[in-house]
């Protein structure tokens, strides 16, 4: 059991960081589908920026300035230019995994050291589990904190509620709503290149094409799971991050692998099925400006 | 008739507080306000008046900051200023009450205001907004949800949101449109002591009685333009909406009720879970509606009208035998099968949901029509498909409808949203009477339409009732339902009151129906 739940910390880390990114940039109304895209090209920045310069603190930086940079692009698109958000987030993600297989074609089979693990408290079973990881597992962690106390604890996070929930009501009291949205994108870009980083540096310290193997999308579907909120997306990232590790253990089964495989987003679909019939739960919480473009007034 | 001329001050006092000076404002090649100008004092009640779309939103947008004039400007307190921004407008002293309310549904009642105020902390906020909501009677808890409120409780929360910035200058637009009278009354309290307390109230309504009631001086725009200035308490209701529309009003023709037909659509302890969380359900609905006879279903907004019209026009299914139309079971039927009974329905919303906005008039017709106007054509497959259109047959009767209606503007077959709101209500309206049903259903039949449509509009339905048809608006304009209604039902918490014959009832009464015992409690 302990090994599996060692697992289940490490897996849950990309999870955390892309779903946080995503979850403030949804709060803040705008939908993101290009977190695939976003987290490949933060994987494979950070991995070249980590063997050049032998330091994974730099190679994290350059992934989430990558993120940074994706985002940048969306919302330029998206939020300026107005461009449908869906399209234009699928378009970021299949640009995505081009763009990086491209630039990572020099680094496939390259080695690379993993990010130096913190000394584990070796007392019980619990602290076992929980102590010994590297310190980006903490960060994810701190980092979905971080954003739960912003949110709903300072004016910042209150106004960025407030844009998401009716940009026109928002405009009308003098908030910035293009501002607000594009902090909010350009943070969850950096998020999720800091997930796709901590797949490239420190869960499989290694360079593949299309190496996050559709985290990005189980950590779309983690944002509505948690109805939009950080607590609620802690538990279900960890929740998640179970499943895809449970594969591995069932293998031992004799279960097919590819239902084995299959077993993360089936978890997925039925997960949001069950979220989704209970309406007063997403209503309640779902930003109602979400995929809106906003036009002021003139 | 009296009407001050353009420039001499109507005896008025107080310091000027906010001067509008020559303001235009154009949008494209449409000029939708054309040199107004107009003088605001101290602690006045001022009232902008017009009929829709003569420029009274666009005016208070720009003295909030949200637009900006493309020429003219104003002086606050004599000093010439720009208000670039709701900011700007806020902080030299301006407070405004939107008339479709800018809160945020998802958050509370106090970080509502906490937005519109300077940073300070929550719990501070939350005892200065129970000290201000009961020093002016608006009763409001501060840690509530926004869409958990009344209609009237968040329009509370908006004024409170103003006062809480003390505004020298506090615009209302149309806040009484969703108020019962009680509440009217109640927040005309509040704005008399305002005023006396010395911030001047720049009141927008096309309610004339109330304007004569409230204000001491009034600005007329019509289509743009400032067409007369006045002091509303010395004219007459029917003077002032002459000057609004510059002709005579046209009344509602209203023949007698002749004795009660036959029961054309009842409901019969209709019960609905609401759909959708922030909705209402209904609770054991019963309603008789006679050929022969308009019947009003009244209420504040909210109350549970979408759903009950969800409900008779098929759009929400219930048991069987909770509708019946012309003594047919109809509860289970979609709102095709209800029309092939000889019902009709037009509803609230036109664009979107009475009309699809990107379609022609004649497609528009077709699909309200296509059963029930000998439009179908075809054979065994046609009817598999449900029928081949006849689109000639369809745009012929668009036209009589826009015949018959006086439907104007877009040539030979326009897209529904290239009319204006009131051609667009005429023909949605008409399109359901010039089938002559047995039993129509309106919803909000003149909402947001000028005097002169809604004049027709509701001229229509009572020729229709009066043909032997039962006709059932729900509405929530009192003036509408007293000038059509034979009889009047309550709607309040899902539940509807039985049914009353106008002549029996007061706006008092109506009221007190509408707002329950709350309202009991305040007027009491």
């Amino acid at each position: 059991m302990e090994p599996f739940l060692i697992s289940v910390m490490i897996a849950a880390t990309p999870f955390l960081f892309a779903a946080t990114g995503e979850l403030v940039a949804e709060r803040s109304g705008v939908l993101n589908l290009g977190l695939e895209g976003m987290m490949l090209m933060g994987a494979v920045t950070a991995f070249a920026a980590t063997s050049a310069t032998g330091s994974h603190l730099l190679g994290a930086l350059a992934g989430a300035g990558a993120g940074v940079a994706m985002a940048l692009v969306f919302a330029v698109l998206a939020i300026s230019l107005m461009a449908n958000q869906a399209a234009t987030g699928l378009a970021l993600t299949i640009f995505g995994i081009g763009a990086s297989g491209l630039v990572g074609q020099p680094f496939i089979g390259q080695p690379l050291d993993s990010l130096a693990k913190l000394p584990v408290w070796d007392a019980t079973a619990l602290t076992r589990v929980i102590t010994g990881h590297d310190p980006m597992t903490y960060l994810a962690l701190a980092m979905a904190g971080g954003v739960a106390w912003f949110l709903y604890r300072t004016r910042a996070g209150l106004a960025l509620r407030a844009v998401g929930d009716s940009h026109g009501s928002a405009h009308a009291l003098g908030l910035p709503v293009t501002a607000t949205r594009y902090a909010a994108v350009l943070f969850g870009g950096a998020m999720a290149g800091l997930g796709g980083a901590y797949i490239s540096i420190a869960y499989t310290p290694m360079w593949g094409e299309n190496m996050t193997a559709g985290r990005g999308w189980i950590a779309l579907a983690l944002v509505v799971f948690a109805t939009w909120r950080p607590g609620r997306l802690v538990a279900g990232a960890y929740l998640f991050a179970a499943v895809t590790q449970a594969q591995f253990y069932g293998q031992a089964l004799a279960i097919p692998s590819q239902f084995l495989a299959m077993a993360p987003y089936l978890a997925t679909i039925a997960a949001l099925v069950v979220i989704s019939r209970d309406k007063a739960l997403t209503r309640a919480n779902a930003p109602a400006c979400l995929g809106r473009p906003f036009r002021p007034d003139r | 008739m009296t009407l001050e001329s353009a420039s001499a001050p109507p005896g008025r006092t107080g310091e000027p507080l906010l001067d509008v000076r020559g303001v235009s404002k154009r949008f494209g090649a449409v000029t939708a306000v054309d040199d107004v100008t107009f003088s605001i004092r101290a602690g006045e009640r001022h009232a902008l008046l017009g009929e829709n779309g003569a420029g009274k939103s666009t005016v208070v947008k720009m003295i909030y900051g949200s637009l900006q004039p493309t020429a003219g400007g104003f002086a606050w307190r004599g000093e010439p200023v720009s208000i670039a921004s709701p900011a700007a407008a806020r902080a030299m002293g301006v407070g405004m009450v939107h008339q479709h309310f800018s809160v945020f549904e998802a958050l509370t009642v106090a970080e509502n205001v906490a937005l519109a105020l300077p940073r300070e902390p929550m719990a501070a906020l939350a005892r200065r907004i129970r000290e201000v909501s009961a020093s002016y009677g608006l009763a409001i808890d501060p840690e509530r949800s926004m869409h958990a409120l009344s209609v009237g409780e968040k329009q509370r929360v908006e004024i409170i949101r103003c006062l809480l910035q003390q505004p020298k200058l506090l615009i209302m637009d149309e806040p009484t449109s969703v108020l019962t009278p009680q509440e009217a009354e109640a927040l005309f309290v509040v704005l008399r002591r305002l005023s006396d307390e010395g911030c001047a109230v720049l009141y927008i309504s096309h309610r004339l009685e109330e304007v004569r009631a409230l204000c001491s001086a009034a600005t007329i725009l019509r289509r743009g333009s400032v067409v007369a200035r006045c002091d509303p308490r010395e004219m007459t209701a029917r003077a002032l909406a002459e000057a609004m529309i510059g002709a005579g009003v046209g009344a509602v023709e209203r023949t007698p009720a002749p004795a009660p037909g036959p029961v054309r659509l009842a409901l019969r302890g209709l019960t609905l879970p609401a759909s959708d969380p922030f909705g209402m359900a209904l609770r054991d609905v019963s309603l008789e509606a006679r050929g022969g006879e308009v019947l009003a279903v009244a209420g504040v907004a909210g109350e549970g009208q979408s759903e009950l019209f969800a409900a008779l026009s098929g759009e929400a299914r219930s048991a069987a035998s909770m509708v019946e139309i012309d003594g047919r079971p109809a509860g289970a039927l979609g709102p095709t099968a209800r029309r092939l009974l000889g019902a009709a329905f037009a509803p609230e919303e036109r664009n979107g949901h009475a009309a699809v906005g990107e379609m022609r008039l004649s497609e528009n017709l077709a699909l309200s029509h296509h059963a029930v106007a000998g439009l179908a054509r075809g054979g065994a497959l046609g009817r598999l498909l449900g029928g081949w259109i006849d689109w000639r047959a369809a745009r012929a009767w668009s036209a009589r409808v826009r015949e018959a209606f006086d439907v104007r503007g877009g040539g030979e077959d326009p897209q529904a949203r290239s009319l204006s709101g009131g051609n667009l209500q005429k023909f949605v309206i008409g399109r359901e009477i010039l089938r002559e049903p047995g039993v129509l259903v309106v919803n909000q039949p003149t909402w947001g339409v000028d005097a002169g449509a809604a004049a027709a509009i509701r001229t229509a339905l009572v020729r229709l009732a009066r043909a032997g048809a039962a006709v059932v608006v729900v509405s929530q304009d009192l003036d509408e339902i007293f000038e059509i209604a034979d009889r009047i039902a309550v709607m309040r918490r899902g539940a509807l009151a039985p049914a009353a014959p106008t002549a029996e009832m007061t706006a008092e009464r109506l009221g007190v129906l509408m707002g329950g015992a709350d309202a009991a409690e305040a007027a009491a």
